[in-house]
């Protein structure tokens, strides 16, 4: 469904964020290491990562509220250096959202139109509009005081959209509404996205925000971009252990090199024996060694007598209820850990007993080779 | 619901075993806050109806004739002596409070935005002329300003002068000068309060909005800490219209105060209802300009947006 949302909007190839070699030290540690990213025009982009990997610094540098110590960020194919936030083609909704507590929604939206002195009528039209693709009609004379968590989240984004920038920054913008009205502004971020086809960048921690909405994601961790991609790559084809343990579950196996050739490899493993799989393009050999993932939604329970051309036995040692799911860990004679499996549960997968053996199904696609 | 019912009245008895008087909510905080309750009544309120009392009687050589009469505020009202000292004194009160605000706002907000780690350093040393007596304060601006003074000597050794200004001490400009360094910390410290709790974010939405250092400054910061400047300007205000030490000590002839010619009436001229008169006017004119002051305050802030 949303895979085809996405196809709908091109995307064109121009550059709109051109980030260079940029580090951002505080003393001996850096905040963000050597960064090089390019962010194209009318893309949705993220920047996912755990607390303190940079994606907070980078955006803020993007908005002009921090200076690198070195490299440039261009927007719009100018040079951004010495430019001062208040000059800069961009919007920022922050995460406590700072509408101004004295002035009414109205007001907050129309802050910073007033500098660009437009005609009285030209202004409130932008207002209404702005207002409008919020869904905020009629809430103007509001006080911010009197707002809910989602209304001033929608002000915040009216408030910017209504300069329309280049670029739109988010930073963490869904993180403190409650998980049913965050799926529902993902939505309507994204839908909104796509209406005004600007730039948007965002910040999170939340892994299915970023996958929810992006065209294309950038991982980061300790100041540095693990891997920037698609989301259905980023989840399907990580490139280091670290970004498939941050995107999900997933399950690691040992595996030995065999063969190496341009755009696979083949390696043996313990549990799922010999395997021929896709070299991926960051891959880098250490010795003989790698780390095969797959993904516990990529391993099917076979029922009764059902047969697959690859497949795997062991022992349910584990069951984990959650609603429309089940989670099982599977203990898998030769592996030194037990997989990890979820299983929908319209064919009674919450009802396999603790201890009863059991044999699941894989695609050798879904096993993935990675950097150690 | 059906448990909170079982639950208690078991601990309505227990309460009740105790003296239940002592247990009522109201009991207990009218008997926290007595003390400074009656100190404050007996002290404060009843000296007060006292001196409304005087207000309307007539002094009658030593004793106090008690018929009602309207008399001395009509002397209080009309003399030409006391309407102007209570011009002066609302002059000089209201120039005093906007002096004080306008230089303690630039501290109050460089100590708040730049204090960084510093800032109680920063509060701390403002508070230190608060270490000797304001008498001693009131007579040092004294030398500053004196015939022989710093200023004076200062002025005629950089050839800016050629005899020393009389201009400096014993009139109206003085009391606002010395008044103004003695109550900077008290305008300096409610401002610096409503500073802190500035969101910087908001600052930091201003300047992606457009503004300048300038306009976001103007139109986030200055309305959002305007409680801070009006209780500042109130703080200063009310005190320093009824200030009696600075103008007898720098003010000179030119620079009496309505408080002094109360002083007198109740001291030298032994006249008491009048002074009690001038008490209760200059009492209800400063209620009235501090009330009219917070809302000159709000009408700027809203103009401000």
């Amino acid at each position: 469904m949303l895979e085809r949302v996405q196809s709908e909007r091109t995307i064109s190839d121009r550059a709109m964020i051109e980030i260079r070699d940029v580090t951002r030290s505080y003393g001996a540690f850096k905040a963000l290491d050597n960064a090089s990213l390019v962010i194209r025009e009318g893309e949705f982009f993220s920047l996912l990562g755990p607390s303190g990997c940079g994606k907070t610094t980078l955006l803020r540098m993007i908005a002009g509220f921090d200076t690198p110590t070195s490299g440039s960020i261009a927007v719009d194919g100018q040079p951004m250096d010495g430019i001062p936030a208040n000059r800069r083609p961009t919007n920022m909704v922050f995460q406590s959202y700072a509408i101004f507590p004295h002035l009414n929604v109205e007001q907050n939206v129309a802050y910073g139109l007033k500098r660009l002195k437009l005609q009285s009528g030209e202004e409130k039209r932008r207002v209404e509009e702005a207002l409008a693709q919020v869904s905020l009609t009629g809430l103007g004379k509001r006080r911010a005081t009197e707002l809910s968590g989602g209304q001033r989240q929608r002000v915040a984004l009216a408030r910017a959209l209504v300069m329309r920038p280049k670029v739109l920054l988010l930073d963490e913008p869904l993180s403190a509404l409650d998980k049913k009205l965050r799926e529902q502004m993902q939505v309507e971020l994204r839908r909104l996205q796509q209406a005004v086809g600007i730039t948007f960048v965002l910040v999170t921690h939340d892994q299915y925000e970023a996958l929810a909405m992006s065209d294309r994601i950038a991982v980061m961790f300790g100041g540095r971009i693990a891997q920037v991609a698609s989301p259905k790559e980023i989840y399907q084809r990580p490139v280091n252990r670290q970004v498939a343990d941050f995107l999900g579950g997933m399950n690691f196996v040992k595996a030995e090199i065999v063969e190496e050739n341009g755009a696979s490899l083949v390696v043996d493993t313990l549990g799922f024996g010999r395997v021929r799989t896709d070299k991926p393009k960051t891959f880098v050999r250490h010795g003989g060694a790698a780390t095969l993932g797959i993904r516990p939604e990529r391993l099917r329970v076979l029922w009764d007598n059902a047969t697959a051309k690859f497949e795997v036995a062991g022992k349910v040692v584990e069951r984990h209820y959650f609603g429309e799911i089940t989670h099982l860990i599977v203990e898998i004679p030769g592996l030194e850990k037990p997989l990890s499996v979820t299983e929908t549960n319209d064919f009674g997968a919450d009802d396999i007993p603790v201890g009863a053996p059991i044999r699941l199904a894989y695609d050798p696609e879904a096993l993935v080779a990675m950097a150690d | 619901m059906t448990a909170a019912a079982e639950g208690s009245p078991p601990l309505r008895m227990a309460r009740a075993r105790r003296s239940p008087l002592l247990q009522s909510e109201a009991v207990q905080g009218i008997a926290l806050i007595s003390p400074t309750f009656l100190y404050a009544l007996i002290l404060l309120v009843l000296p007060i109806l006292v001196v409304i009392a005087h207000s309307f009687w007539t002094q009658d050589y030593l004793t106090i004739d008690h018929t009602f009469t309207l008399e001395n505020y009509r002397i209080a009202l009309t003399e030409p002596i006391y309407r102007d000292l209570l011009w002066r004194s609302l002059y000089i009160s209201l120039t005093v409070s906007l002096l004080t605000v306008l230089l303690a706002y630039p501290i109050a907000y460089f100590i708040s935005f730049h204090g960084g780690r510093q800032k109680s350093l920063w509060l701390f040393l403002i508070t230190i002329p608060f270490w000797t007596s304001y008498l001693l304060r009131v007579m040092s601006w004294k030398v500053i300003l004196g015939y022989n003074g710093v200023l004076n000597s200062g002025l005629m050794g950089l050839g800016i002068i050629d005899e020393p200004s009389t201009a400096l001490l014993y009139n109206s400009s003085a009391v606002i000068i010395t008044l103004t360094h003695a109550w900077a910390t008290f305008a300096i410290l409610p401002i610096f309060v409503s500073l802190e709790k500035v969101d910087r974010t908001l600052v930091e939405a201003a300047t992606d909005l457009g503004d300048g250092p300038l306009r976001s400054f103007l139109r986030v910061t200055l309305p959002l800490s305007a409680p801070g400047v009006i209780s500042a300007a109130l703080i200063v205000m009310i005190p320093t219209v009824g200030d009696y030490v600075t103008p007898k000590l720098v003010g000179g002839k030119d620079g009496v105060m309505i408080a002094n010619a109360i002083q007198a009436q109740f001291g030298k001229a032994s006249n008491w209802p009048l002074g009690a008169a001038l008490s209760v006017t200059t009492m209800v004119i400063v209620s009235l300009m501090a009330g009219a002051a917070v809302l000159v305050i709000r009408a700027l802030q809203r103009l401000a947006r």
